[in-house]
């Protein structure tokens, strides 16, 4: 018996949303009495981010605190339409929509604060803290709140913007099949070392490495959070996961978590994470997002870390202590490959 | 089958209830309590997120049926903040974005608690087998791991 080391390696370039049908997504923004603003979209948060990112999207847009951006993604029935939560879509598609949107909501909330002031709208500027006033005079200003206020009870102008973000449908190229499904690329590399034990077929993760590139980081803990754990979906997709023996007759498969394994919290291994900020030319303030991708470069790199180890080529998902074992004995025992360092 | 009187503690609050003889506590506090902090998941004790405690000690609410549970004393996370003062432990998940979606929160926040209290300066290898129970499917573990351990220091700090 013996346990043997490998390294493998894997880059991917990772397309942001699927632009087969246009992938639109689609944001409204509108004032409440007290100034503050809500934006509602169909868009759905699942524990990515999503509300976290457009309200920041928002508030940068409008030019308001925060803290006064509410994101309301209850109920696809009454919000506008939205394609969904996949594809790593939700930053780029829906922060494109909301800046859209709030740029809308924007232009009349700076109309009625310059009826107000009895100005120009385009010499006003907002501060971010809740107040608009005259680019280099801030003493002639007056509140988010108040203009908000004088708009629907004395103005009459509702302050609110739609939004919405398309991309055109890409021809394909008849003679080559050649078209461009998608306009923004995020890109990784990740880096394993593992072990294996010839005589178990166990896989024993030691130490991840990689680099995302993503665009802007609109919120850096945030896509560090999902990077960590989105590389252990990664990892239970190439070394635990399987609804096997029989897929897709589900007679024989997992049918609990007795049988259908996930990695517990005695199975990670330290993970070293370098992220590489390129803003996006189409993305919402740059970004792109992380999404799917934080598990993807992890499957081909186990796959080719078990090869360095044992020098067996193991092709189906996931790669479990008996595909292991039945390769060993195929090739009649371990050969462990070249590593570099 | 004749429903059974059943009295026990509650996050601190005395509680009554009928239960049926094979329901369980998690039913108990979820349906007859409309305590919903701890999660049905599996309903097999294989996942966790249904973890609450009995007079301190971690248990599966999926598998603890009600009636054993007479005059003791149950905790669950809903329990955990003091008025609008977050627990350490919550304060720290928060901190270390130890959640994602959310659903094994409750119970990784039971599994953690019963730790610290039995053992207010855990290692890392003895945090990962308190929670070694409990599945969590977005974070990887490692910020839960952190945000325990970091729980567990502020405790300490406090305390000196």
């Amino acid at each position: 018996m013996a346990r043997h080391q490998g390294r493998g390696m894997a880059s991917i370039n990772y397309p942001i949303g699927m632009n087969l049908g246009g992938d639109p997504s689609q944001a409204l923004v509108h004032a409440n009495p007290d100034g503050k603003f809500t934006v509602a979209l169909s868009a759905i948060d699942l524990g990515q981010g999503m509300k976290q990112v457009s309200r920041q999207i928002a508030a940068e847009t409008l030019g308001v605190p925060i803290e006064d951006v509410y994101v309301d993604t209850a109920d696809s029935d009454t919000g506008p339409h939205d394609m969904g939560s996949f594809a790593s879509r939700g930053t780029h598609r829906v922060g494109n929509a909301v800046i859209v949107a709030a740029k809308e909501a924007r232009g009349v909330l700076l109309e009625a604060a310059a009826e107000e002031l009895e100005v120009n709208a385009d010499d006003l500027v907002t501060d971010g803290k809740g107040n608009i006033h005259v680019r280099g005079a801030a003493s002639k200003s007056i509140t988010v709140k108040a203009a908000s206020q004088a708009a629907q009870f004395k103005q009459g102008k509702t302050i609110s913007g739609r939004g919405i973000f398309l991309i055109p449908l890409s021809n394909v190229n008849p003679e080559t099949g050649e078209m461009s499904p998608v306009t923004a690329y995020a890109h990784a590399c990740l880096v394993v070392d593992l072990e294996v034990c010839d005589e178990t077929g166990d896989v024993k993760v030691n130490k991840l490495t990689s680099a995302y590139e993503l665009g802007r980081a609109l919120n850096p803990k945030m896509v560090e959070q999902q990077l960590i754990g989105g590389a252990w979906m990664g990892m239970s997709h190439a070394l635990y996961e399987t609804p096997e023996p029989y897929y897709p007759n589900p007679e024989h498969g997992g049918r609990d978590y007795n049988e259908y394994l996930m990695p517990g919290p005695g199975d990670i291994a330290p993970h070293d994470i370098a992220v590489l900020e390129r803003p996006a030319p189409d993305g919402p303030f740059g970004g792109k997002g992380p999404g799917e991708m934080c598990a993807n470069p992890v499957l081909p790199a186990v796959a080719n870390a078990i090869f360095n180890a044992i020098g067996v080529r193991i092709d189906t998902l996931p790669i479990t202590p008996e595909k292991i074992l039945r390769a060993l004995k195929a090739q009649g025992g371990a050969r462990p490959q070249v590593r570099r360092a | 089958m004749a429903r059974m009187p059943v009295q026990f503690r509650l996050n601190g609050s005395d509680r009554a209830v009928f239960v049926e003889p094979a329901e369980t506590l998690l039913g108990t506090i979820r349906r007859g309590l409309g305590d919903f902090a701890p999660k049905f998941g599996c309903g097999q004790g294989t996942c966790g997120v249904c973890t609450v405690l009995v007079d301190g000690e971690p248990r599966l609410g999926c598998l603890t049926l009600s009636v054993t549970c007479e005059g003791r004393s149950i905790e669950t996370a809903s329990g955990l903040a003091d008025g609008p003062t977050l627990h350490p432990l919550q304060a720290a998940f928060m901190e270390h974005f130890a959640a994602q979606c959310g659903f094994c929160t409750p119970g990784m926040l039971m599994a953690a608690k019963a730790l610290l209290d039995r053992n207010p300066n855990p290692t890392r290898i003895e945090v990962v087998e308190a929670i070694a129970g409990n599945i969590c499917r977005c974070t990887g573990y490692e910020p839960i791991i952190n945000a325990i351990l970091a729980a567990a220091q502020q405790r300490g700090a406090r305390r000196a």
